[in-house]
């Protein structure tokens, strides 16, 4: 049901945790399903720094909140405003139907985090 | 890695005394038991002591009440439909509860769209329904009550003589689902009184795809299949002879095998009592009136899913009612009805035992899940101080 990729990332979560003195924070959920997502954001001259996660949710859940940090990192908040979901699930190779619309709130996450970042440096 | 299977309520392992019993029906005994010749013949005694056999494992009066299906699914549409069809211009209301199988859900629905009435019963706390609601539901065009035994995900026992003391009164059939109670707890076909009643072999440690409906002699029921006089024209086409004899032998060795259900018993509580020290967790389904086998609880802050791969990592076969195992995005219907909140009811684990678990088994079990459910619980956004113990994430809120 799930590529190799989705379980790595699955039992080897990437960037699980908080940042305390983050610059954005992004919290989305789907809600029929109840996934939940919280993405945290350090931004240094319109650079991500870093991104650290928390996810409450399925395994596709955790591993497209996983991978979006791997993705995310190092790009301008241009550039990752960009990314999709559609491109997060591409990354971890695919994911099973169901799951597209259910668990891969990912960039939808990300957006948010990035949402707060610019209204709290307006 | 050590593998512990528990989940039994989804399907039973091959008891290999019983694939013995069904190995010489895929070889030398190939006839087909409608034929006259020697070569039916020979097979047609076994088919016939296959349907003694479970006769004898329900105590149904008459081995002719067997009819043979390919598994419980179908047992419940030909009861249902059956009944329906062969009672339709009696009445056209069908009485079931919210909790029952899909095998049962869905095929009442199918008769709803013809315009049968429904009536889908409420469960408390526990998934247990409730007698005066029944009694309340049943009126002149009441043709059928269909309530399952045991619940397949909870555990929860009805009380369907119960049922069926209210049932006779009106003249009304009733028909239960016992695939999950069948070989755990006593199934006596005149002791609860049903009209209709549904087995399934591979949750007795028997073959898959075939089942039985119990029909009380003088009940009225339609063949919803056409094509042939086996099964009393009730359910025609060729037998399945080799899953017909592993049935027969797989309810004839849980009929007589019941005294070891003490022990699976004594481990499902000990599995109960341990997963319940963790905090934040608690039991679905009743505290007493439940299956030998089965386990459920609910554990807050995670999903079901994320917990069965994990649990799956470790060489744990468990289930989940959570919506993301069961490719619909709603969880458990089951759960829901038992009034659990979306949030409860997306983290809950099932897990059922079988007579080959140990206390090993459920050793292991105690030690891997609180480590893996404070793993998952330490990714959660919903853990710890953001959000208020027992009450809904924002997401869910937002409905």
């Amino acid at each position: 049901m799930y590529t190799e990729k989705v379980m790595d990332h699955f039992q080897n979560p990437r960037n699980v945790g908080e940042i305390k003195d983050a610059d954005g924070v992004g919290e989305v959920g789907n809600v029929k399903c109840g996934d939940i997502m919280r993405i945290y954001l350090k931004v240094t001259d319109n650079v991500i720094k870093d991104v650290k996660f928390r996810t409450f949710g399925c395994g596709a859940a955790i591993a497209t909140s996983s991978v979006i940090t791997e993705m995310a990192v190092g790009k301008t908040i241009e550039e990752a405003l960009e990314l999709t979901n559609k491109q997060v699930a591409d990354e971890l190779g695919g994911l099973p139907p169901v799951k597209m619309h259910c668990s891969n709130l990912a960039a939808d996450a990300l957006k948010t985090a990035i949402e707060d970042y610019k209204e709290n440096n307006k | 890695m050590k593998k512990v299977y528990l989940d039994h309520a989804a399907t039973t392992p091959l008891n290999p005394k019983i694939l013995e019993t069904m190995l010489p029906f895929y070889k030398d005994l190939f006839g087909n038991p409608s034929s006259v010749h020697s070569f039916g013949r020979e097979v047609k005694k076994h088919v016939d002591k296959a349907r003694n056999q479970v006769a004898e494992a329900i105590n149904a009066d008459y081995d002719e009440e067997v009819i043979f299906t390919s598994g419980g699914t179908e047992a419940d549409n030909l009861a249902i439909l059956g009944v329906a069809a062969a009672l339709k211009d009696k009445g056209k209301h069908i009485i079931t509860s919210s909790v029952e199988h899909h095998a049962t859900l869905d095929t009442c629905d199918a008769l709803a769209k013809e315009g049968y009435k429904v009536t889908r019963l409420s469960v408390d706390e526990y998934g247990v329904i409730d007698l005066d609601e029944l009694k309340s539901a049943i009126s002149e065009d009441t043709i059928l009550i269909t309530i399952m035994h045991a619940n397949n995900e909870v555990g929860t026992i009805q009380p369907i003589k119960e049922v069926v003391d209210i049932a006779k009164k009106h003249n009304v059939y009733v028909h239960t689902d016992a695939v999950q109670s069948f070989g755990q707890i006593p199934v006596d076909v005149n002791q609860l009184g049903v009209d209709l009643l549904t087995i399934s072999a591979h949750k007795i440690y028997g073959p898959k795809g075939i089942g039985a409906l119990y029909v009380r002699k003088g009940t009225k029921l339609k063949n919803t299949a056409h094509g042939g006089g086996q099964e009393s024209k009730i359910r025609p086409g060729t037998e399945n002879v080799a899953g017909i004899v592993g049935l027969g032998e797989a309810a004839r060795l849980a009929s007589t095998s019941l005294d070891e259900i003490k022990d699976m018993e004594r481990k499902r509580d000990r599995l109960i009592e341990g997963l319940l020290k963790m905090e934040d967790v608690k039991l679905n389904g009743h505290p007493s009136k439940r299956l030998p086998s089965n386990v459920n609880v609910s554990i807050e802050f995670i999903e079901g899913e994320a917990l069965i791969l994990s649990l799956d990592m470790e060489g744990i076969a468990a289930s989940s009612g959570s919506a993301c195992t069961s490719g619909s995005l709603d969880p458990s219907h089951v759960l829901m009805h038992m009034g659990l909140s979306h949030q409860t009811a997306h983290g809950s684990l099932r897990l059922t035992l079988g007579k080959g678990n140990t206390d090993e088994d459920i050793d292991y079990v105690l030690d891997r899940v609180p480590k893996i459910v404070e793993r998952l619980r330490s990714m959660s956004p919903l853990y710890g101080n953001q959000i208020k113990r027992g009450s809904e994430c924002p997401c869910t809120q937002k409905k």
